[in-house]
């Protein structure tokens, strides 16, 4: 885990100290809400429905238990007591008094947190892949390459009013747990001759016009990696559209140009940017490094008991290899049946911490399907971490299963959306309720938006919907096909859209016609790439 | 009106030209670039410039903090300024960036400009200004 030093700290702190005060000039109505917007949407702080949301930032979804407690202690005493962990491993509280926010604050920077850059059309938190440090296929920890870009982002003076959001994904696995190509920059790291470079991926993204980013650079090395990142922006900001939101994202631009044609801009503007000497030395990086240090793990071989059934289940959905002998990857799915995806309770989040405290080496994992995750738990003590998840209603086993729904909070809470996303999750969920059936369905990504931003990643989706407005009635269309893993592909629209009980019953009569089609081990997405969408479409519509 | 203002010499009289103008007839030394302009055709000239103004029709259009960087980083030394829909919180990136005189369409008081500019004490990236990045203070 990174740990501040006192420039970091520094940093933080000044900020907490600034939005106090610009909070203060809005309190003592000396600034308009106008024009206190800018500011607050710097920091997180949005106007949703009913009050004011606050994102807080956990880089690259990692944190350790006294950061997890203090998250259950801001929902408890901020909020009505829960927190909800969001696609970009992030976790937003929904009940915020604005009075109350820089104090908030101030609690968070006490354990090294912030809200900087949750908003705005600034370089946003860096996004990784939740088993960094623990999976068995990665070729590096992908954490210290974004606490290195987290840090370089941080108050950009350049790049703090671009014509959009933007998102960085940084991977090292060939096996891509982040969505890297649909973010506006992602990075896969890759050895070359035996050093360390990133593999470059820019113009992807999901929104009103999905795009899967093309590659633009096969190999950046480490020292030129924030001067090439520079180059990318400034084209951007320079280039990119304004004027139209829709259009403003860097992959209309990549698009519009052709990835060539922004190849050549973005080599051109590095040959110089490179001259200034924005690179900090290797020995920055290596600094970052030492503190993603595998952990003291033990020498053990023991093998869990599996003689308790229910324990048994979650063991084979739940928990994943991990690089180290007698090591497993422990999932929390935040998906009960019937209940918010991503939400916990901060008695959940304070069971979560104690759990990592003693069990994984202190730390946990936010992953962008709304889960968490213990990276680092020895399998001797599996059953033991079960217990107490079970205990804590948190160990729903259900991983990657078609009830481990992403959805975004919808028209419940969001003021951009067009439809509720929540209790179309919780009716799937529900009807799909018993586990053998989930099961026997394997592998099935559902996901869900309220509106056409994308925020509950639809398009990324084995099976993915779209609530729309039509006419003043929430409709929803669905998609299929889509991926946001190493196969990434975009869904495609199946036809007319249903309202919330028929997209239910659309999504039962999609998985029976997988059913009755699927060959060997296919799970939905091969069958459905395989068949095409005809015997689907015939089943739901004709 | 300049109301901010970094800068020792004497304030440029000449009133500013357009970039088309300017390189039609470029006898001129002080050019006014609207976002969508490309800085990088000032770089020629800018040994005989005295001023640039950098406009802002709205805060959001960032375009102009690039501009700035580009004219810095071509060696420009005369003075740069960010006109237009500037808010008090943008003026510490602006300097970052390079500008050194600001002429806001709204008026600004003077102790929050202050207060906004003493903020912070450490930046993490180089930029166009003298400030060192915290990983060369790290690393000396």
């Amino acid at each position: 885990m990174y740990k501040y030093d006192h420039y970091d700290q520094a940093v933080v702190d000044a900020r907490v100290a600034e939005f106090r005060d610009q909070v203060n000039r809005r309190i003592a109505g000396e600034i308009t809400e106008d024009q206190f917007k800018p500011l607050r949407l710097m920091n997180g702080l949005y106007l949703q429905l009913h009050a004011y949301m606050l994102r807080v930032a956990i880089p690259y979804g990692t944190l350790d238990s006294r950061q997890m407690r203090m998250l259950a202690h801001i929902a408890r005493k901020y909020d009505r007591d829960y927190g909800h962990f969001t696609t970009r491993q992030n976790i937003q509280y929904n009940w915020i008094k604005l009075e109350e926010c820089a104090d908030l604050l101030e609690e968070l920077a006490s354990v090294e947190m912030h809200a900087i850059q949750t908003s705005g059309n600034c370089i946003r938190n860096i996004s990784s892949d939740q088993y960094a440090g623990a999976a068995a296929d990665e070729i590096a920890d992908p954490r210290p390459w974004a606490e290195l870009l987290r840090q370089w982002s941080t108050f950009h003076p350049e790049f703090s009013y671009l014509p959009r959001k933007f998102k960085i994904a940084v991977v090292a696995s060939p096996e891509d747990r982040a969505a890297m190509r649909l973010h506006d920059i992602g990075l896969e790291l890759v050895r070359q001759d035996g050093a360390l470079g990133a593999r470059v991926f820019v113009g992807g993204g999901m929104g009103r016009t999905p795009m899967i980013a093309p590659e633009i650079n096969p190999f950046v090395k480490a020292d030129d990696l924030l001067s090439y990142i520079e180059a990318c922006l400034r084209v951007y900001n320079r280039y990119g559209r304004r004027g139209n939101i829709y259009k403003a994202r860097i992959k209309i631009l990549v698009h519009e140009i052709g990835a060539d044609e922004y190849r050549r801009q973005v080599a051109e503007e590095f040959a110089h940017v490179k001259t200034l000497g924005i690179d900090p030395p290797l020995a920055e990086l290596e600094r970052i490094s030492a503190f993603f240090a595998p952990p003291a793990f033990e020498a053990t071989q023991a093998e869990p008991d599996r003689s308790d059934p229910d324990f048994a289940v979650w063991l084979d959905q739940n928990v994943k290899p991990h690089k180290q002998v007698g090591y497993a990857i422990v999932n929390i799915s935040l998906k009960p049946i019937g209940g918010i995806p991503g939400d916990a309770t901060s008695a959940q989040i304070d069971v979560m911490a104690d759990l990592a405290e003693t069990y994984s080496f202190d730390e946990l994992r936010v992953t962008h399907a709304q889960n968490i995750v213990l990276p680092h738990v020895a399998k001797r003590d599996l059953y033991a971490v079960w217990q107490g998840l079970r205990d804590a209603e948190l160990a729903n086993a259900n991983l990657d299963l078609i009830s481990d729904i992403i959805a975004c909070p919808g028209l419940d809470y969001c003021s951009l959306a067009n439809a509720r996303s929540i209790p179309v999750a919780q009716k799937i969920a529900t009807r799909f309720a018993d586990l053998d059936r989930q099961r026997d369905l394997g592998e099935l990504k559902l996901k869900i938006s309220g509106c056409i931003n994308a925020c509950g990643h639809h398009h990324a989706g084995h099976i993915g919907i779209l609530g729309v407005d039509r006419k003043g009635v929430e409709n929803y269309q669905l998609t299929f096909g889509g991926s946001g893993a190493e196969d990434v592909s975009i869904g495609k629209i199946i036809g007319p859209g249903f309202d919330e009980d028929g997209v239910v019953d659309a999504v039962e009569k999609a998985t029976e016609v997988y059913k009755t089609l699927r060959e060997g081990n296919e799970r939905f997405l091969d069958t459905y790439r395989r068949v095409g969408l005809e015997p689907f479409k015939e089943a739901i519509y004709g | 009106m300049v109301e901010f203002r970094y800068r020792t010499d004497e304030v440029t009289e000449q009133p500013s030209v357009t970039l088309d103008a300017f390189l039609d007839q470029s006898n001129a030394t002080a050019v006014r670039l609207e976002p969508d302009d490309d800085a990088r055709a000032l770089i020629p000239f800018l040994d005989r410039l005295t001023l640039i103004e950098v406009a802002f029709p709205k805060y959001r259009d960032g375009r102009g903090y690039s501009s700035a960087r580009i004219l810095r980083e071509a060696g420009y030394k005369g003075e740069l300024r960010a006109q237009g829909d500037v808010l008090v919180d943008q003026i510490a990136f602006m300097r970052r960036c390079g500008f050194d005189s600001f002429a806001p369409e709204a008026s600004l008081n003077p102790d929050a400009v202050q207060k906004a500019l003493s903020t912070y004490d450490h930046v993490y990236q180089n930029a166009a200004d003298s400030a060192v990045p915290i990983w060369k203070l790290r690393h000396g």
